[in-house]
């Protein structure tokens, strides 16, 4: 297997770096050989910059790329914005000569030059593709008996030609990769739906955001589960520091906690909550940590 | 705010050229009735993508600004016409006549300073030695060396000039 560099963005390591630190613990005790991209910056964030300029995107994304050929490894997204653009501008780089001269004419001022030859993969079709489920589940210690609503996030999967992972409408390899763990994945409706958090709305036109948000949040809530699980540090902002703002805003206090995938998986490798950074987050749901703690604290599985 | 007839001309065939596709739309309606966003606000992207292909004023519709860009319409669209990739290539046109949220401004300043939307701050910084992480993150932040270049190529790109563009026209607010 081809090594890997973990392309860590901005919201993981600047927010969220509990993810970053479940992303490490993971990749290690699945023995994935990985390492740090080092002096990467913003993939660049496909919502705004992919919307002003495209060569600008395109050239910083490239950099990027760059990085990760100079050390002849894939690059692992962990985000699926930064999926979107490092994929995106890694396909229209490697299939559209001209772009891709007038991105290395740029990035000569640098010294570098995208070549093509490394591919971007993301955390989630990763595992289930390349490790495996049943090789996930022999690295397990706990069986997580939760309810999950499981939250697909956009960009993992659309545009599916660019993807090529499927059909949008009906996806199961996260919901397989949740329930190899024992969990249940609980279907809910419009469980396919945006966070409401890209294209720049959340940052530009917050209340606009919420409301998708809130929808989103209330159809989760009526399906009784106990926690989201995403694959996307925006989507897990908007789902997790979202529920204060429209509790701020509405008084509707949701009080759902929200994990990455990793985190998910952290906890049934055994790693502690506080290790995860589970207990960082904005929404904190006491009664959801005591019982993933009498999990963490059950006898090991056979 | 005005436009000269040249101006309105380069506009209306960017936007036409954004929207190629729009010729092929049947108005079925199968990309509003897809629009998350569109549940909640006002955003009609059936209406606005229709629109752009007969009136440049597009460029200052605030609905403009309200596509997560999650692409249900495109995927489901009938026609197969890339109903995202004309939104992004209307909103370009509106940022380079300097037409843009002071917030995407200022993320956009936040790239060119720091080389991240997201920069680090005080108390992540403390989570992040608390969790057992170094301070900073092995990206842009550890190595001045690597944000120079971020900022050569952001200038080289010609964003640091985009950014300060003087303001043609404003959003229009309902």
């Amino acid at each position: 297997m081809k090594g890997l560099t973990i392309f860590l963005g901005c919201l993981i390591p600047n927010r969220y770096p509990g993810i970053e630190m479940a992303t490490r613990l993971c990749l290690a005790k699945l023995d994935i050989d990985f390492v740090d991209l080092e002096g990467a910056s913003c993939c660049p964030a496909p919502g705004v910059f992919r919307s002003f300029d495209e060569p600008t995107w395109l050239a910083v994304a490239a950099r990027n790329i760059v990085l990760s050929e100079t050390l002849q490894r894939d690059i692992l997204t962990i985000c699926n914005g930064c999926f979107a653009s490092l994929a995106d501008a890694n396909q229209i780089l490697k299939s559209e000569p001209q772009l891709r001269e007038k991105t290395n004419e740029h990035l000569a001022k640098l010294g570098k030059e995208f070549k093509g030859n490394v591919e971007v993969r993301h955390i989630i079709e990763y595992l289930y593709k390349d490790v495996g489920i049943d090789n996930i589940r022999s690295h397990l210690d706990k069986t997580l008996d939760l309810r999950v609503a499981v939250h697909y996030g956009c960009h993992l999967l659309k545009p599916s030609r660019s993807r090529g992972l499927g059909a949008f409408e009906r996806p199961e390899f996260f919901d397989e990769l949740i329930e190899c763990l024992g969990a249940t994945s609980v279907d809910y409706p419009d469980k396919m739906e945006c966070c409401g958090a890209g294209g720049g709305v959340r940052s530009a036109l917050k209340d606009d955001s919420l409301k998708m948000a809130d929808h989103k949040l209330s159809r989760i809530k009526e399906a009784n589960i106990d926690c989201i699980v995403n694959a996307c540090p925006f989507c897990h902002m908007q789902l997790d520091a979202g529920q204060e703002e429209i509790r701020q805003k509405t008084g509707t206090d949701y009080n759902i906690p929200v994990l990455h995938y990793t985190q998910l998986l952290g906890l049934a490798m055994g790693f502690p909550a506080e290790m995860l950074g589970i207990d960082r987050n904005v929404t904190i749901n006491k009664d959801f940590i005591e019982k993933i703690e009498r999990i963490l604290l059950s006898e090991e599985m056979e | 705010m005005s436009y000269t007839s040249q101006d309105n001309a380069g506009i209306s065939s960017g936007v036409k050229n954004a929207c190629k596709d729009i010729f092929k739309c049947m108005q079925c309606g199968v990309c509003s009735g897809s629009c998350p966003s569109g549940r909640h606000t006002s955003l009609n992207i059936r209406k606005l993508v229709r629109k752009a292909a007969r009136n440049s004023d597009v460029i200052r519709e605030e609905e403009l600004w309200m596509c997560t860009t999650c692409y249900n319409c495109q995927e489901r669209c009938p026609r197969n016409i890339d109903i995202v990739d004309a939104v992004l290539g209307i909103r370009t046109l509106a940022a380079h006549e300097g037409i843009m949220h002071s917030e995407h401004r200022k993320v956009s300043e936040l790239l060119l300073e720091h080389g991240h939307a997201v920069p680090i701050d005080e108390e992540n910084r403390k989570n992040r030695v608390e969790i057992g992480l170094e301070e900073l993150p092995e990206t842009v932040h550890k190595y001045p060396e690597e944000l120079e270049e971020i900022k050569t190529l952001l200038s080289s790109c010609g964003f640091d000039r985009l950014l300060g563009k003087k303001r043609k026209g404003s959003l229009k607010r309902k």
